[in-house]
């Protein structure tokens, strides 16, 4: 009897609270830049990709929905030939970008993804490479790594002394 | 057996083992660096640091290093000790702060030790704020990419590429923390055994190039057991494919056949099965390529049963690069008595001989672990290195064996690599190489002699006849030949595992006979003597063991209008026999029915292409050099309308109405029929290991569990996903799903082991370390002969050839890069190869060397560059074998120089 008085006064007081529901899609709410969206590939602060084609998010992903191919440029840069994130299979885990060794991979605030035809959520290299270095603009892997690409020669990375002269028995 | 005692716990092991061995054999994870079972301990890298303690009261006890103690009796050890823990974990910090941030654009990533080994000792952060040492590279050729910057200096490249393969170029070069593994400029390794480097080094200084060209990470790869087609020995690979494409060839563990290694032929040769001179569906010609129609399956099945309606008309040509399988069927197909055996004239009589040789007996056909243990080895007139390169690196470990068996003399244990060498530079082993032209095996060889075939023949019964002249008497030859023949009688005799190499690489069946004379003498004398027969291809062995007629006879019947059909698998006859008969017969024969998976000269005269599957997409049987049947099994399904040449066949046996192949729809079927109807291929049937663990659709997955991309990889044509092709023939499925456990020894498709992504978790494989694999290792010989004292020894052939006036002799030169006809798809072996050439001893030379000469070759007239070989034997001239711009050779035949030749325009 108590139980069910206490009830109707509840449903009775919340009538006069302020609705939590807002009118999507005409207003918005809030997204933290750290909510797992839409999944982007960025770009390093030079402007070239940042995806070095690892495979390191393919590995991680436990719906395997990401599949690419490794290629280098004439310099030793590598990069993905293709690669395609399939969405409709994607859970949005952010595993893929926790693996990224090189932050290229990232999620996004944004999901409106919605398609009448399946086959539209398959996304290719094209659609998910931004201009951008999206939510972190200061890394570049070629940077801290000792692989040499155009532009960046042995020992020119971050942190790297000179190459070796083998021919000096010099200490 | 002895007693060890690790964490306070008692193990029994095998004596004369180190530490590190005996840790890792019982299952322990210890991590090393410079020590390889095949290389055994040097102690450089500090890695596998342990505890021993006195008895069983020390409590303080002292670090060694595993690879380096003997584990005697009662030795006491703590591998978690936390001083020893703290040590190694030490350790790998030191050799990780030059190691650069590279992990990511690594090829080695994913299956790397230094990765292995750095999660299992704990270290995990850079503590170094100071630079990192920086190497430029170099370029090593086609097959290595060098990355130096990410060196451990552990020194296994070297040691490998020099001690263990006898390779100069690849050293260590500068001194202290400067020190460099490169060659002394930019250039191309020039081992023929350079790519085990990529398994062989820890980390990823040394990559596979051909791999980065198109780079998949292991655990994307899907893999299966399967048999290299590159040479006659039968190493066991592992090859892997992506995205509908070979990517690459691993090594595959065999104790008695590859053990670690490949060659370069081997690993790099697979190229092929991803050509553009793929024949990729059924094709109608009539005449030339350009006029190639495409064709439906069906299509070409009525087309083909129209062809063949007169069944007493048909003949068949089968070859030595297709699985015993498919030349069962076209058997079967066309009937033995017009079956025909795919191989050359001299293939077919050496080959001959061969078979009957080990059939005979009493000697058994060597293991390739076995040759690497003999204590005398002759090779007579077969260049080793270049037809059977891993027989070339297992008789460069004689040396090695020869010490190992007096290093207690020396109180040195067996697997002290560095002193084991120390003892083994004063030592020569006793191998013995009688070759027509120098080889690559001569640095290694005690005696080394050059003369033509028929002389090497004349030296083997010379040898025969300083072993017991009762036996045979001494043959007509010089005093210096006939103090060699008893220098090598003596070596043979003294020998307890002596060993006689010969094979086809001549062309002359007598040098196979007069090696398997003394090796019969030798067995009936009381020593475990063996005998090595080199054949050219994978299933040349079980080709001929099937029996067949000679291609001539094929010919004929063309010729003589007894045939007017034929149907030729996997073989491009103008490999096989002298373009004008080839030509003849082709140009007669009503309908030529080819089927193959590469585009070659003989099916592009073919009126209907069937497009058949390579190894890589269908499972079958191949019977190596030794007799040993190997299966190896589909690493992709085939593609549209490919199918395996056996799978034609049975089609085609269908489509013209012949009864017996309505069953052949697996191949157990086919093979249950083949033991049936030929029963020296009886232990085939027993060849698809079980699986011991019951597995959804009792299959084991071809692809790792970590496989990516599965729901994305065929998104882009349709974003349902296919559903996993079926495989009838194999125990294995194209998935990721089942049992990933250990697998029985044949049906390994990769090696893995939680912790151990390297191939160095191979030891979770093995019986023991550096022995067989758990269950057995795979494959069956089909010839083990019986034990008789009957011995009927060969005779010595009256000699043929000798060259005339302005002629020389023709030997063919073999080349492991050019001489095979399916590597040289692969543009990097291509680039290997040489240019023809026409090799003559200074002495002989008309013109100076490069310079261009004419000459006459079996009616034909050729202009090719001069070779200037010095040690090439008087009045022979020498043309490699095989190379495309070489006319086949139909041996013996002799080369006339006409003189100084220019280029036709």
């Amino acid at each position: 009897m108590l139980s069910n008085i206490r009830t109707i006064w509840e449903i009775l007081r919340h009538s006069f609270r302020r609705p939590e529901t807002i009118q999507y899609p005409e207003q918005k709410p809030y997204l933290a830049p750290r909510f797992r969206g839409r999944i982007i590939l960025s770009r390093d602060p030079d402007g070239e990709e940042r995806c070095v084609a690892c495979y390191l998010c393919a590995a991680a992903c436990p719906v395997d929905c990401i599949a690419l191919q490794a290629t280098e440029d004439g310099y030793g840069r590598r990069y993905p030939a293709f690669f395609r994130i399939n969405f409709s299979r994607c859970i949005l885990c952010g595993f893929c970008e926790e693996a990224c060794p090189t932050l290229a991979i990232q999620l996004t605030p944004d999901y409106e993804m919605c398609e009448y035809d399946r086959q539209n959520l398959v996304y290719e290299k094209e659609d998910l490479l931004i201009s951008g270095p999206g939510k972190y603009p200061d890394y570049n892997f070629y940077r801290v790594a000792g692989l040499a690409i155009a532009g960046k020669d042995k020992g020119e990375a971050e942190n790297e002394s000179e190459p070796v002269d083998t021919h000096t028995l010099l200490p | 057996m002895v007693t060890i005692y690790i964490e306070g716990k008692a193990y029994k092991i095998k004596q004369g083992q180190n530490l590190l061995q005996a840790c890792l054999g019982l299952g322990f994870d210890l991590p090393y660096f410079c020590w390889h079972p095949a290389l055994g301990s040097v102690g450089a890298c500090r890695q596998c640091a342990v505890k021993r303690f006195k008895d069983e009261n020390d409590t303080r006890g002292e670090i060694v290093m595993a690879c380096m103690t003997p584990a005697d009796d009662g030795t006491r050890i703590s591998i978690n000790d936390p001083e020893a823990v703290q040590f190694r974990a030490s350790v790998i910090e030191w050799l990780m702060i030059n190691h650069p941030h590279d992990c990511p654009v690594c090829d080695e990533g994913g299956e790397c030790h230094l990765q292995d080994m750095t999660v299992m000792t704990g270290h995990n952060y850079r503590h170094s704020r100071f630079p990192k040492r920086t190497h430029r590279n170099q370029d090593l050729g086609p097959f290595i990419n060098h990355e130096m910057n990410r060196c451990i200096q552990c020194y296994r490249c070297v040691r490998f590429y020099r001690d263990y393969a006898g390779g100069s170029d690849l050293n260590a070069l500068a001194s202290h923390d400067h020190v460099y593994f490169g060659r002394f400029q930019s250039g191309p390794l020039e081992s023929e055994f350079s790519g085990n480097l990529v398994e062989i080094c820890p980390t990823g200084v040394f990559t596979d190039k051909s791999l980065k060209s198109h780079f998949t990470r292991k655990w994307d790869l899907q893999t299966a057991p399967s048999v290299c087609v590159h040479c006659g020995l039968g190493c066991n690979t592992i090859p892997g494919e992506r995205y509908d494409e070979l990517r690459r060839i691993r090594n595959r563990y065999h104790h008695q056949v590859n053990g670690y290694f490949l060659c370069d032929r081997g690993r790099y040769g697979y190229e092929f099965v991803n050509s553009t001179q793929r024949i990729r569906h059924p094709l109608r010609q009539a005449g030339s390529r350009e006029e190639a129609k495409l064709m439906m399956e069906t299509e070409a099945l009525e087309l083909a049963a129209a062809m063949l309606a007169d069944p007493g008309k048909v003949i068949g040509i089968g070859s030595p690069r297709a699985f015993l399988e498919s030349n069962f069927a076209l058997r079967a197909l066309v009937g033995p008595e017009r079956f025909h055996a795919g191989l050359s004239d001299s293939d077919f009589k050496c080959l001959g001989t061969g078979c009957n040789i080990l059939q005979r007996g009493p000697v058994p056909a060597a293991t390739l672990q076995g040759v690497a243990l003999a204590d005398a080895a002759f090779v007579l007139g077969e260049d080793v290195t270049q037809t059977a390169p891993l027989m070339a690196l297992n008789l460069r470990q004689m040396r090695y064996g020869k010490s190992v068996r007096i290093v207690s003399d020396f109180q040195v244990p067996e697997w002290h690599d560095a002193g084991v060498r120390e003892i083994g530079q004063l030592q020569s082993p006793a191998l013995f190489n009688a070759t027509p032209y120098p080889t690559r095996l001569d640095d290694e060889a005690m005696r080394t002699v050059y003369a033509a075939p028929h002389d090497l023949v004349r030296l083997g019964f010379a040898v025969l006849a300083a072993l017991d002249a009762s036996v045979f008497p001494m043959p007509d030859v010089n005093d210096a030949m006939q103090a060699l023949a008893n220098e090598i009688a003596q070596a043979l005799l003294k020998a307890e595992r002596p060993l006689l190499v010969a094979g086809t690489g001549c062309g002359n069946p007598a040098l196979i006979e007069a090696a398997a004379n003394m090796a019969w003498y030798l067995g009936r004398k009381g020593s475990a003597a063996a005998f090595a027969l080199c054949v050219p291809e994978c299933n040349s062995l079980g080709l001929r063991l099937m029996g067949g007629l000679d291609l001539n006879s094929a010919f004929q019947a063309i010729d003589e209008g007894r045939a007017d059909t034929v149907v030729i698998l996997e073989n491009d006859l103008y490999r096989r026999a002298d373009a004008q008969a080839v030509d003849a017969m082709l140009q007669k024969a009503r309908n030529i029915i080819v089927i193959d998976h590469q585009q070659t000269a003989t099916s592009e005269k073919a009126h209907l292409v069937l497009p058949a599957a390579t190894f890589a997409e269908a499972t079958g049987t191949l019977i190596n050099n030794e007799g040993r049947a190997q299966r190896g099994y589909a690493v992709m399904p085939p593609k549209g309308a490919v199918r395996a040449g056996w799978r034609w066949l049975q089609m085609l046996m269908k489509a013209a109405g012949h009864a017996g192949a309505s069953s052949w729809l697996r191949l157990e079927n086919l093979t249950a029929d083949l033991v049936k109807d030929m029963p020296v291929f009886q232990p085939v049937a027993g060849l698809d290991p079980k699986p011991a663990m019951p597995t959804p659709g009792g299959k084991l997955p071809r692809q790792s569990h970590r496989y990516t991309g599965r729901t994305a990889m065929h998104a882009d044509i349709d974003v349902s996903e296919p559903k996993p092709p079926a495989d009838e023939d194999a125990p294995l499925a194209f998935s990721m799903e089942g049992y990933d456990g250990r697998p029985p020894a044949g049906l390994i498709s990769r090696v893995w082991a939680p912790g151990w992504n390297s191939e160095q978790s191979l030891n979770k494989f093995q019986s023991e370390i550096g022995g067989p694999l758990r269950g057995g290792d795979p494959g069956r010989r089909l010839i083990e002969p019986p034990a008789s004292d009957d011995i009927r020894y060969f005779a010595m052939p009256e000699q043929e050839i000798l060259p005339g006036a302005d002629e020389y002799l023709l030997v063919p030169i073999h080349h492991i890069f050019g001489s095979e006809e399916l590597s040289m798809a692969s543009p990097g072996v291509a680039r290997q190869a040489p240019q023809p050439y026409l090799a003559l001893r200074p002495e002989d030379a008309p013109v100076g060397d490069g310079e261009q000469v004419r000459l006459l070759v079996s009616g034909k007239s050729l202009v090719l560059p001069l070779k200037l070989l010095p040690g090439m034997p008087e009045r022979t001239a020498g043309l490699p074998d095989g190379l495309p711009g070489v006319p086949k050779m139909v041996l013996p035949a002799v080369v006339k120089i006409l003189g100084k030749g220019s280029i036709e325009k």
